[in-house]
């Protein structure tokens, strides 16, 4: 039984009735470690991808089931997302970091390449005829630019909550606050791409849930511009499963601005289509105009 | 052209009429349509696409959602008994008739920027819906961070099992209609598609019709 009054603090509980004892206290938890935490300075990851070295890692974080994350990132940075347990799902959102009002655009993403599912080679669009980022590697194959996330209404009747702070927090309320984070608002959070849940649409437009590949699978994303990247960690609004299901998110972050060179040559992922072409053009000639290239 | 008939017999749903429009060839148009009112557009030469973006009247930032739209009712053909939700979930309209069919959720608006990329550099000078869509909002105080998923009304958008996915030719046909119920007050922002580069429009942009009635009033 537990009461919400508190006369004491109970027997075991260190001694914070001082300053220097509230400062001692709080102290004496640096340096713990948790199952979900960002890494600060990157290169101590405990969990470098093969081929990185951990020294060049820009971010390392495992997001919790339910969790959020938001980084700023400079373009030529390429971010791994990691399907650690195989009940990951990451809803994604990319705004440029100079201008936010240019930002993911799901309808150009799959109307602009003539393809409805995202995979490796697939540009992430913004509505300004320009890449943000190319999707560059994947082992899932089980992704989906069509459904979006959860909203909290919608996770509150299906799971009884969907508030941040609940056991099963809705995808646009944890998109909502990185958005905030960020100087932006709820008019900047617009439709998601999620990977590692895979949907399909059948010869009658109806949707055919294909779930997770398992675990241990990644995604990697190559970023065309500097960019606020927001990812939400939680269930895919067409999981059928009764009872909220998601497990731990890991993502990484390195520079890797040759492999913008290597993209356009076809090096990285095949020669790429001609609409991809064009929509990296056209941001590069932005940079070039900007004086970033 | 369609010979000119009276508002209350052309809409799909009867009632007293409240506001008779056409749209121009390649031009914006919106209105607030009041809950419980009954928007029909109608195609009137055919095979014209309707862009078509949604705003709760009472606060703008509540806005149609086409990947929350799509997942509720698991599928992503508009047709009747659609509801067209907004990012909150919340219901705006609800398609109450429809003679096509197929309307598109998934090809968004075009703009000189994405014509770029499809049909090349030097379609950039040509009209888009983001022309249309911009221009208009701003007549209602929103600007380019409003403008997110719309609705196409009389666009065929198929997917093919592979996962390719383009714009073909329509389904509609002249005088063809659909009717779309508000269930708040709604803004309705339209742009008649100028598109001349693919078949939404035929390759001939055409004038559509917008009647609003007020079911269970005398006509």
């Amino acid at each position: 039984m537990t009461s919400d009054v508190r006369d004491s603090p109970p027997a075991d509980h260190p001694d914070t009735a001082t300053t220097a004892g509230a400062k001692a206290h709080a102290r004496a938890q640096h340096g713990r470690t948790a199952d979900a935490m960002r890494h600060v300075p990157a290169s101590s990851s405990p969990t470098p991808p093969d081929g990185v070295p951990a020294s060049s890692l820009t971010w390392s974080e495992t997001v919790a089931p339910g969790g959020y994350t938001t980084a700023v990132l400079a373009r030529g940075t390429r971010v791994r997302l990691t399907d650690v347990a195989g009940e990951a799902c990451a809803h994604v959102l990319i705004h440029r970091a100079d201008g936010p009002h240019e930002r993911l655009n799901v309808a150009d993403t799959v109307k602009v390449p003539w393809q409805a599912y995202v995979g490796t080679g697939h540009p992430l669009l913004s509505g300004y005829g320009r890449v943000l980022a190319t999707v560059v590697a994947d082992t899932s194959g089980r992704h989906d630019a069509l459904a979006g996330t959860t909203t909290r209404h919608g996770n509150d009747e299906r799971y009884g909550a969907g508030a941040p702070e609940s056991a099963s927090p809705a995808g646009r309320e944890l998109l909502l606050l990185a958005a905030l984070k960020n100087g932006l608002g709820p008019r900047d959070v617009v439709p998601s791409v999620s990977f590692f849940k895979g949907v399909r649409v059948d010869a009658d437009g109806a949707f055919d849930w294909q779930g997770s590949a398992g675990p241990g699978t990644h995604v990697e994303l190559l970023l065309h511009v500097d960019a606020i990247v927001s990812v939400a960690n939680t269930a895919h609004p067409l999981d059928p499963r009764p009872a909220f299901t998601c497990s731990a998110l890991r993502m990484h972050a390195w520079p890797a601005v040759d492999d913008l060179d290597r993209l356009l040559a076809g090096d990285l992922v095949g020669p790429l289509r001609p609409e991809h072409r064009q929509a990296a053009a056209n941001t590069d000639a932005d940079l070039l105009a900007r004086g970033v290239l | 052209m369609n010979a000119p008939t009276a508002a209350d017999h052309t809409a799909l749903v009867p009632g007293a009429p409240i506001l008779d429009g056409r749209v121009d060839a390649r031009a914006a148009w919106s209105a607030v349509v009041a809950a419980g009112d009954v928007l029909t557009i109608v195609d009137l030469a055919g095979n014209q696409a309707v862009d078509c973006l949604l705003y709760s009247a009472a606060d703008t930032g509540v806005r149609y959602s086409a990947s929350e739209t799509v997942a509720r009712q698991g599928g992503i053909v508009l047709t009747t008994g659609s509801v067209l939700r907004a990012d909150t979930g919340l219901a705006l309209m609800t398609v109450v008739g429809d003679e096509v069919g197929v309307h598109d959720t998934l090809g968004g608006a075009c703009s000189k920027e994405s014509n770029t990329l499809r049909y090349g550099q030097h379609t950039r000078a040509q009209h888009g819906c983001m022309e249309n869509f911009l221009l208009e909002g701003a007549r209602h105080g929103l600007g380019a961070k409003d403008l997110a998923s719309n609705i196409n009304w009389f666009m065929n958008v198929p997917v093919d099992p592979d996962g390719a996915l383009g714009i073909v030719d329509g389904l509609s046909a002249p005088g063809k209609r659909v009717a779309l119920r508000a269930e708040v007050d709604v803004l309705v922002l339209v742009s008649n598609c100028p598109q001349v580069n693919n078949p939404c429009n035929a390759f001939d942009p055409t004038p559509v019709r917008m009647i609003v009635t007020r079911p269970g009033q005398a006509a």
